[in-house]
């Protein structure tokens, strides 16, 4: 393709974020009337692509064309004033105004400071009719389903006479049914000339809707190809790659006979049952963990590996009280206990070091002391006070232990880089000698050096016989780390993987299963 | 405070922030007015805002959760004219206002059923926050006129007034050269410094008000300690419903209007921070403290209390601007 044939040409666009190079050399190239297929795991730069194309961030250097002239955006407005749309998964709805006033906001038809809702409604009809979506114009998106919100989205795009239209995992909440109705959509929208770029984990779904798919792995190019010429295969070999090296291997500090004595003595801690959870913020009635089960033994690192969306985070979080599950059970030791919160989880010995770190696991303004000691008051305290000659001498030791870098314990939490950040959420757990830590992306927005001595400070851990339930977007941190690997899709579980076994491609197979793929045709099982 | 702990004194700028602008307007007055620095002017400021402190101290738990409470003067009124009722004897919603002629019960139940009346209070509007999840403003607007119509229909619209010695001691009494109610407020001060500073549970209270989220999954009981602020203001109210019908020899269904906005500029003014986590009790004095002083000062210079108002609602905000301005720095 060259750049007059092209709608959107993006050639050799870089964009770095301090400590971080986003993207490297990425090309995309997209034609009017074509439905481009964006994959790649998390963290590849798709996020920061499509952040580029709705003017949030500028490019550091490359080319940008739009119908073969230069092109620069400037904010979001600018973008869509151009005609680039990005429907976000999270939808941008303002819920309690109706489905016009929602396509129409801030361009509303009317005399000056007045609306024509009759014009409005006129306007809404025919766009709707257009692209055969069945809406009443005057309904408040409060009462619509998931899929009819993204459905208004659409619409809003195309009143503003979007040229590219870019969905981010446009998919995912919607049921089959309403996913055959969305692409008969993106089909009338490629016939009227609009150029979709489809960003989606489902590979079955990019080969059956795509002409073309490009795959961005680690922020640069890792393939572009028609989609006839490629299979389910050769786009997780593309999305995947190889880039093992670079990790800290545990394989190298186990003791060999110490492994094979905790293989003839499994000793299972924890036995999740059925775990079932419906519901979440945006679908009440989405299943988010669909009868998930697995075991963890003694001093294991059990791996939960998936895809944005597949439950890692909380199936976790069940387990750990912190959200109401619908029905399954969980075994410690063999018996059956009932956590229904933190409280219960924290006296069973579990411990969750959150995904989000700033927002879940920290006190940002109060000190590393107070931050570090949260859960351990209780044996702290003497008649409600708190000893604070002991905690100042407890910290002390977790502060010279971990080597956290700060300038003292007093130090607001707020002020320390993220990797001694999350060294100080661990501490707060390990104060508390915990049978079972969970550590959720325990590396994630760490650099290198932090990252390694997390991994170092989990091996350790493991090796005194603390389990570890350990989530990762990154495969082969996963790899590295885990003795074992549960995959998940779509709150499933959909494959178990030992060490010896585990390679990016399972893992990615696994985590890219779905057990229903979905064609305009109909349903086909896997 | 030993020399290994390393204090970062920006944390503690905006209180001592407040310290500041204290003494200034202190020095100020001082030299304007010479009367000012009088013991007698002194201590007389300390009483004047030793009910306003009193509530203050209970309002800066209620704050430092990141929550609020306005129907703390509502509940001042209900909870002073029950136990002026349980005082004189009064046996019910119709005998009370005429319950002089009645057998009292004696001090000590009435000072047990002011605060009882408080806690009371207190613990159902905890209870509206924490389990009904009902925003605290909405709760506490609603204690707020609840409570004045509570106070009003006990009291049958009539005052209960003229105690005796020993019930007029509390708000008016002096032990040596300090007034009574100084003496309450500094007490319960010191107790709710060392509370908030070094017991588990004040831990708790900043760790909620910080990040309920984080401290929920630190194993801590968000919702017990949510309620539980509400009912130390409830307490705080109670305490000093009593202590203000002591003060002016009568309990009346008006007392306490408009208390609550004085009292959360004082803890605001001290640096306790609106959406909760940052502040204390060192700061709330100084800001209440501050509030008081203005108005004694002022009007020892004349000027008329319409300029206090528009003074004090100056400093509110210029204190709240400071304290953005030290975090926008820190940050």
């Amino acid at each position: 393709m060259d750049q007059q044939s092209a709608l959107l040409w993006m050639e050799n666009v870089s964009k770095s974020f301090p400590g971080v190079q986003a993207l490297e050399k990425v090309s995309l190239h997209v034609r009017a009337g074509e439905v481009l297929g964006l994959i790649g795991q998390n963290g590849a730069g798709k996020s920061t692509l499509m952040k580029i194309l709705s003017g949030v961030y500028t490019i550091d250097s490359g080319d940008l064309t739009f119908g073969g002239q230069p092109l620069h955006i400037h904010n979001p407005h600018h973008a869509q004033e151009i005609g680039i749309s990005i429907i976000y998964q999270e939808l941008n709805l303002m819920a309690n105004l109706s489905v016009m006033e929602n396509i129409f906001v801030g361009r509303e038809p009317g005399p000056p400071f007045f609306v024509s809702r009759r014009r409005l409604e006129q306007q809404t009809r025919a766009i709707l009719e257009r692209m055969h979506i069945n809406l009443r114009p005057t309904a408040l998106v409060r009462s619509l389903s998931v899929a009819e919100q993204q459905m208004v989205e659409i619409a809003k795009a195309i009143s503003r006479d979007v040229r590219v239209l870019i969905m981010d995992e446009p998919t995912s909440a919607l049921s089959e049914t309403e996913v055959e109705t969305l692409f008969e959509i993106i089909g009338e929208l490629k016939r009227s000339g609009v150029a979709v770029i489809f960003i989606s984990h489902r590979l079955e779904e990019v080969l059956h809707i795509c002409d073309r798919v490009t795959v961005l792995r680690d922020g640069k190019n890792a393939g572009d190809a028609l989609v006839k010429d490629v299979t389910r295969d050769d786009l997780i070999r593309m999305m995947v790659g190889r880039s093992l090296e670079q990790f800290f291997h545990r394989d190298a500090h186990l003791d060999a006979a110490a492994n094979a004595a905790q293989d003839t003595a499994p000793d299972t801690v924890l036995e999740a049952q059925e775990i079932v959870r419906i519901g979440t913020a945006v679908n009440p009635a989405a299943v988010v963990l669909d009868h998930v089960s697995f075991s963890l033994r003694r001093g294991e690192v059990l791996g939960l590996a998936g895809l944005v969306g597949a439950g890692r985070t909380e199936l976790v979080r069940a387990i750990f009280g912190a959200d109401r599950r619908k029905s399954g059970r969980i075994l410690l030791d063999g018996k059956a206990v009932d956590i229904r919160s933190p409280v219960d989880a924290i006296k069973h010995g579990i411990g969750l070091v959150p995904e989000d770190r700033k927002g879940q696991g920290l006190i940002l303004g109060l000190a590393v002391r107070v931050n570090m000691t949260l859960a351990h008051l209780d044996q702290l305290s003497r008649a409600d006070f708190v000893q604070l000659g002991a905690e100042r001498r407890l910290v002390e030791e977790y502060i010279q232990r971990f080597e956290i870098r700060t300038p003292g314990m007093e130090q607001r939490v707020v002020n320390l880089s993220g990797g001694n950040q999350q060294k100080v959420v661990i501490a707060k757990w390990l104060m508390l000698n915990p049978k079972i830590l969970i550590m959720d992306e325990p590396t994630r927005g760490i650099d290198v050096g932090a990252k390694s001595e997390i991994y170092e400070l989990m091996h350790q851990l493991a090796t005194q016989g603390i389990s570890i339930i350990m989530i990762s977007s990154e495969f082969p941190e996963l790899i590295a780390m885990c003795d074992r690997i549960v995959c998940l899709a779509e709150g499933r579980v959909t494959g178990e993987v030992l060490r010896a076994e585990a390679t990016l491609e399972t893992l990615m197979h696994y985590c890219t299963l779905r057990q229903q793929v979905v064609t305009t045709e109909g349903s086909v099982s896997l | 405070m030993p020399a290994a702990r390393k204090v970062n004194w920006s944390d503690y700028a905006s209180q001592f922030g407040a310290l500041g602008v204290l003494i200034v307007i202190c020095v100020v007055f001082a030299i304007v007015e010479p009367a000012f620095v009088s013991p007698i002017n002194l201590f007389n400021v300390l009483r004047q805002v030793s009910i306003y402190g009193l509530l203050a101290l209970g309002m800066t738990f209620v704050i430092l959760t990141g929550g609020i409470d306005l129907s703390i003067g509502s509940l001042l009124a209900l909870a002073g004219l029950v136990g002026a009722a349980v005082y004189k004897g009064g046996t019910g919603l119709l005998s009370a206002g005429t319950a002089g002629q009645a057998q009292g019960f004696g001090l000590w139940p009435a000072i047990g059923a002011a605060v009882a009346v408080g806690v009371i209070g207190g613990l159902l509007q905890g209870l509206g926050v924490s389990r009904l999840k009902v925003p605290p403003f909405i709760v506490t607007l609603g204690g707020l006129t609840a409570f004045r119509g509570a106070a009003l229909l006990f009291s049958g619209g009539q005052p209960i007034s003229t105690f005796t010695d020993e019930y007029k001691f509390w708000g008016q009494g002096m032990i040596g050269p300090v007034p009574v109610p100084v003496i309450i407020f500094l007490s319960f001060a010191v107790l709710a410094f060392i509370v908030l500073r070094y017991t588990r549970y004040g831990r708790r209270v900043y760790a909620v008000g910080g990040n309920p989220e984080a401290a929920r999954l630190s194993g801590l009981s968000v919702n017990n300690i949510t309620m539980s602020v509400y009912v130390i203001t409830g307490f705080f109210a109670g305490l000093s419903g009593f202590l203000l019908s002591s003060r002016l020899n009568s309990a009346e269904q008006v007392a306490g209007v408009g208390y609550e906005l004085t009292v959360i500029a004082g803890v605001v003014i001290g640096g306790t921070s609106l959406f909760g986590g940052e502040g204390g009790i060192f700061g709330t004095v100084i800001g209440i403290l501050l509030i008081g002083v203005l108005n004694n000062g002022l009007t020892l210079m004349n000027v008329s209390p319409y300029y206090q108002q528009i003074l004090v609602g100056l400093i509110i905000v210029f204190a709240v601007y400071l304290d953005q301005l030290v975090k926008r720095r820190r940050r």
